[in-house]
């Protein structure tokens, strides 16, 4: 019998590429950043049509911008921008990790390097915070 | 002596079907591995279906899921796993044949085309003195052919067109050391977007490989071959 004749039944793997990306429980460091740098990513591309939509604004005149700025200083909003700050550090610090990895610098320490973008993801996240809500 | 409850994917295609998991409670020691485990388990039910051969994580068959970990199940402790409920099951991203067994085909299909010389010359023990019978040692490559990486790798698992770690890690040995291979061949096989480009990193691969080969880090080693190969082309 062919391998393809083969049929893995369910449920013991989960169906959708994203459930498998992010099926993260009793696996190591390195599969957390890669899921957490996919999230991050399709956050990124997510927000860059939110962002369109709002220069989309300027097209409406002065007071259509000026009631969009007046809208994103509720505190709700400015804790999602900390929230953007937090997934544009993460992704940008943790591209920068799998570029030296590429050129095989660090690969044997790349579970350092990944704690090593956390911790400056949450200290620069914190700074934001304190900057944006003062 | 610790009672510990099994649970135990079973499989086949049309008897048992569909899948489900089976439970039983067992005494085990502390010398007692997860194949130890179904060893005992199949004296009552032959049906029970693994795959083994050495019994001391040399052969790289008994490769499965051990509490949802890549792991051989002849070097699993059963106490160390620290739990009194195991569950085992096969091994992720290769289709399935009976019970814990998986089909190894896909896997062969891309490790083989790479030929990779079984034996290495780069670590020969030069500090061993073999007895006169012996003459002298031989180092063999490390890779088991077992799989797990395969199994824990987040790539292999949506594209399974991806050469994966096993098969890139060969190539890269052979890349260090060709020993007659052709080295301007295989890095092309691997310098495409299912082959050492596919990989993110994740390092699962290295994260179970029960045999320090480290497949993660052989994939880098390619990428920076290649990077520096084509960089040097530029000038």
């Amino acid at each position: 019998m062919l391998a393809e004749e083969y049929k893995r039944p369910e449920p013991l793997l989960p169906k959708k590429n994203w459930e498998r990306w992010f099926s993260v429980t009793k696996k190591g460091v390195g599969a957390w950043a890669f899921a957490l740098h996919r999230l991050t990513g399709i956050l990124l591309v997510l927000y860059l049509f939110l962002h369109f939509y709002v220069l989309r604004t300027l097209t409406q005149g002065a007071a259509a911008y000026d009631n969009m700025v007046q809208f994103m200083e509720s505190p709700i909003l400015i804790l999602l921008e900390v929230g953007l700050v937090a997934v544009i550090i993460y992704h940008g610090l943790n591209g920068l990790r799998l570029m030296l990895m590429a050129l095989n610098i660090g690969v044997r320490q790349h579970k350092i390097m990944f704690w090593t973008v956390i911790v400056l993801t949450v200290f620069v996240s914190l700074i934001a915070a304190i900057l944006m809500f003062h | 002596m610790t009672e510990v409850t099994f649970k135990i994917f079973r499989y086949k295609p049309g008897v048992i079907d569909p899948p489900r998991y089976d439970t039983f409670k067992i005494e085990v020691d502390e010398q007692m591995s997860v194949l130890d485990v179904l060893e005992k388990l199949r004296i009552n039910d032959e049906t029970l279906t693994y795959r083994h051969s050495c019994h001391h994580g040399s052969c790289g068959t008994c490769g499965m899921l051990v509490n949802g970990k890549e792991v051989l199940a002849c070097v699993a402790n059963v106490l160390a796993l620290g739990t009194t409920e195991v569950t085992v099951e096969p091994l992720r991203n290769a289709p399935l044949v009976s019970d814990l067994v998986v089909s190894m085909e896909p896997f062969f299909n891309k490790y083989a085309p790479v030929e990779m010389p079984l034996i290495r010359q780069s670590e020969y023990l030069p500090e061993g003195k073999p007895s006169e019978e012996v003459g002298s040692y031989t180092r063999y490559e490390s890779c088991l052919e077992c799989g797990l990486c395969l199994s824990a790798c987040p790539v292999v698992a949506t594209d399974p067109a991806y050469l994966g770690p096993a098969a890139l890690a060969a190539a890269a040995r052979v890349v260090q050391e060709p020993r007659g291979q052709d080295v301007p061949a295989i890095l092309q096989m691997v310098d495409n977007a299912e082959g050492c480009w596919r990989c993110h990193s994740a390092m699962e691969c290295s994260e179970v490989c029960p045999n320090d080969v480290d497949p993660g880090s052989m994939i880098m080693y390619l990428r920076q071959h290649l990077i520096s190969d084509k960089l040097k082309h530029l000038f």
